[in-house]
């Protein structure tokens, strides 16, 4: 039954598909389209009646969680009402359906046709696609020092935003070969970075051991969990397999919370230590990196050397990812992502090829884990809850399932977009003094994954380079990619 | 056995506002097969509606019996009302313009309603926790022990009242599918919605009123919640909603009484759990038995076996 629904929305999809590439053909050719109407009334009519519509709904939505609001007062709740915020949502929301309606949605020429047409054709995205990797591999080696030379008193925070955000590729990246390539629909890979932290923070604080002996028992250990936690999923599809690798992922964080004695709970682990450079640490002191090397000592040094180390990791992870699909068990993940059935009627192992596609994702959270907990070093459970599994998820399937240059692109808006949303102190001077800019962080983020998601619902980047070739590569069109289908 | 009969009553009461909630799961992903996520969300914007409607009413404990029945009946009405608002709208703005396209894009939208809904009511409402006193107190005592500990076995009037008021909903619900033309083009849109839209069934408004269903079942789980624990935040939705959704996938995802039956039993186990054992493990233990079960019973208890079809 279940398959059925899937046929039907598939078909659907191709429809919809045709009708809006036909639209779209019309519109490039300059034609309006068919229904175009001369007489502006009707639309003026239509487009207010809408307009009151919306504005009545959003009424309701807005009248207790804007209207009213609750506070601890003595002893009890106490209520107070702020009509005018609700009133003024209202009109905001009513202004902007008229105007949006009145220019995009009811009228015969939307002004948003010519937004399609400026969008590059085909061959010139796999042009774009050829340069853009290499040139943001460039940028991204060079970074530190451009920072250092632009940015000036701020290049310790543009770093720790560009760490972070490869962090986040990297997670990525590694995600993407469970979803992306594999089709396994994972929403607790939090679980395997939380796995790689503790594995190091626990080394760490119990015998002792540095960052470089740490990583690969990190990664090793994180791929153990990915085999335990693959084995039991096997037999599951689609969005049962979502829900139980959901629960793994809660249940590490519970027990990670819980077992006080071992990892110290709540409280987490703190002085992890950091990374050394060939044995150098970054210290003050006569043994240190900038003593030996004859430099005058900077904080700055250790940032950039975490930053080499996290791209270093990142770029390990995407080699490694775009090597395998030419081996045979990355052609059987793939396989395997569009039809398990066919897979195994053609004799492909598909325990050995799931558990392999776990296992490598997981690996590569765990590197991510590890190199996390020595960055931040201090790691809590608090660090590694769903929504993390979350955004990383999203950054996946924003970018574009599969793509490599896509989860670059999500990553950069996203956790970029985020932190920069940490500096609107400027709407302060604009909502008044009590206005708390940052609680709107996640606030905005949310709203940008549904609309990024509504507005281009198979990621930024839709086009495939094919892993097998016969003679010359062509690129596979984003209609030509049926992806995702959660088997 | 005082004890064991005491953790059957917390246990079932736990279990309808589970069951309530996973209905809204099962149905949605019976009709256009995705997790709605953002579920869970709209169950704690029901609790927060019931919360401002009690407010709002002056409801105290010190209320006489007539004037509390009715405006308890006031307060679920409003908050069912409302929250569907927030349901349709949800589905409106999130889930219809990804209808037919692949299969993750409704499911990232959904995460993303769901962080949506929660920094929303965090940003308007507060981050802190929100108590509400006590408003239904007391209750039956059914057996007295004997034992040394001298466990007395209450089954209190809040209870009751949440056990009535499920089975009350269940029924009215299953009839709802079962007898009325609303259930009957549900249920065609679930086998076929291709098919159901030539036979003139409106297939949209169809599945705008799935989630409108749902949503109305959430918010009075939202206010049983409210009332029986008497302490909300905006971040109810995840934990409620996860355990819902796992009781919808032990039931057999799809199906209504499953729905109800895993409900009801996430809710035994995790009391059961923290009666006898644990109570820090008592999630570990609901989604382990979840883990176990569609491991040997991949659909669910209830659910129908999913052919595979080439």
């Amino acid at each position: 039954m279940a398959d059925d629904a899937a046929g039907s929305v598939t078909t659907t999809s191709s429809l919809g598909e045709q009708r809006d590439v036909e639209a779209w053909k019309s519109a490039a050719a300059g034609e309006p389209p068919a229904h175009a109407m001369p007489w502006h009334g009707p639309v003026i009519a239509a487009s207010l009646k809408d307009a009151v519509l919306v504005a009545l709904v959003a009424a309701a939505l807005g009248f207790f969680f804007l209207g009213l609001r609750t506070e601890i007062g003595v002893g009890t709740l106490e209520m107070t009402t702020r009509w005018n915020v609700l009133i003024i949502a209202i009109l905001v929301v009513f202004v902007a359906r008229l105007v949006l309606n009145l220019l995009v949605f009811k009228t015969s020429r939307p002004i948003t046709t010519g937004i399609d047409r400026l969008a590059p054709s085909a061959s010139a995205l796999a042009l774009i696609g050829r340069v853009l990797g290499p040139l943001l591999l460039v940028v991204a080696v060079a970074l530190p020092f451009l920072l250092l030379e632009f940015a000036g008193g701020r290049a310790r925070q543009f770093i720790d935003l560009a760490i972070l955000i490869l962090t986040y590729i990297m997670l990525g990246w590694g995600l993407n070969i469970v979803v992306g390539l594999a089709g396994l629909l994972d929403l607790g890979y939090v679980a395997f970075y939380a796995v790689g932290a503790y594995s190091f923070g626990l080394l760490a604080h119990y015998s002792g051991l540095g960052f470089w002996v740490c990583l690969p028992v990190a990664g090793f250990l994180a791929a153990m969990w990915g085999l335990i936690l693959g084995f039991p999923v096997l037999r599951l599809r689609g969005d049962y397999l979502a829900i139980v690798t959901l629960a793994f992922g809660e249940i590490i964080r519970i027990i990670l919370l819980n077992w006080y004695d071992f990892t110290n709970g709540p409280d987490g682990i703190s002085g992890i230590p950091k990374p050394t450079f060939f044995g150098l640490e970054f210290s003050r002191g006569d043994d240190g990196f900038d003593a030996f090397f004859g430099l005058k000592y900077s904080s700055l040094h250790r940032f950039i050397w975490l930053y080499y180390i996290i791209l270093a990791l990142a770029l390990v992870t995407n080699f490694v990812t775009h090597r395998l699909r030419r081996l045979p068990i990355g052609r059987a993940w793939e396989a395997l992502r569009e039809d398990e059935i066919a897979c195994r009627s053609l004799g492909i192992n598909t325990r050995n090829t799931k558990l392999t596609a776990f296992a490598m994702g997981a690996m590569f959270g765990g590197f991510a884990g590890s190199f996390f907990a020595t960055r931040q070093g201090f790691i809590s459970p608090e660090s590694f809850t769903f929504i993390e599994s979350a955004i990383i998820l999203a950054i996946v399937v924003l970018g574009g399932l599969g793509s490599q240059i896509g989860v670059v692109l999500a990553a950069i808006v996203m956790i970029g977009g985020i932190e920069m949303l940490r500096n609107l102190n400027f709407l302060k001077e604009v909502f008044g003094p009590n206005f708390e800019p940052t609680h709107y962080r996640m606030l905005i983020f949310g709203l940008a994954m549904v609309f990024i998601m509504v507005w281009k619902p198979r990621g930024l980047v839709t086009s495939r380079e094919p892993s097998a070739v016969l003679k010359e590569k062509k690129r596979i069109g984003a209609d030509m990619v049926a992806q995702g289908e959660g088997h | 056995m005082e004890y064991f009969l005491q953790q059957l009553i917390n246990g079932l009461t736990l279990g309808s506002i589970y069951g309530l909630i996973a209905i809204g799961y099962t149905m949605v992903y019976g009709i256009i097969g995705m997790i709605n996520f953002a579920h869970g969300d709209i169950f704690m914007v029901g609790a927060f509606i019931s919360l401002m409607m009690i407010l709002a009413l002056g409801l105290t404990a010190s209320a006489g019996l007539a004037f509390m029945l009715l405006a308890l009946f006031i307060v679920l009405v409003v908050a069912m009302v409302f929250t569907s608002v927030w349901g349709w709208t949800v589905e409106r703005l999130a889930y219809r313009p990804l209808r037919g396209s692949f299969r993750l894009a409704p499911l990232i939208t959904a995460i993303g309603m769901s962080i949506v809904l929660q920094n929303f009511v965090q940003v308007t409402q507060g981050a802190r926790v929100k108590p509400l006193q006590p408003i239904v107190s007391g209750g039956f005592q059914i057996a007295e022990g004997t034992g040394p500990n001298q466990i007395v076995v209450q089954l209190s009037y809040m209870q009751i009242i949440i056990i009535v008021t499920t089975v009350v909903l269940m029924a009215g619900f299953s009839l709802l599918i079962a007898k009325t033309p609303l259930g009957r083009a549900q249920r065609a849109c679930e086998q076929d919605q291709k098919m159901a839209a030539l036979l003139g069934i409106n297939v949209d408004r169809t599945i705008s009123l799935t989630f409108v269903m749902g949503a109305a079942l959430a918010s009075v789980a939202g206010l049983m919640f409210l009332l029986y624990y008497g302490v909300i935040d905006f971040y109810i939705g995840f934990l409620a909603g996860v355990k819902a959704f796992t009781a919808a996938v032990l039931g057999g995802i799809g199906s209504l009484p499953g729905a109800m039956l895993g409900g009801l039993l996430i809710g035994l186990i995790e009391t059961f759990w923290s009666g006898y054992f644990t109570v820090e493990y008592k999630d570990v233990a609901a989604f382990s038995i979840l883990a176990i079960v569609l491991i040997f019973l991949p659909s669910g208890l209830l659910g129908r076996p999913d052919v595979e079809k080439v």
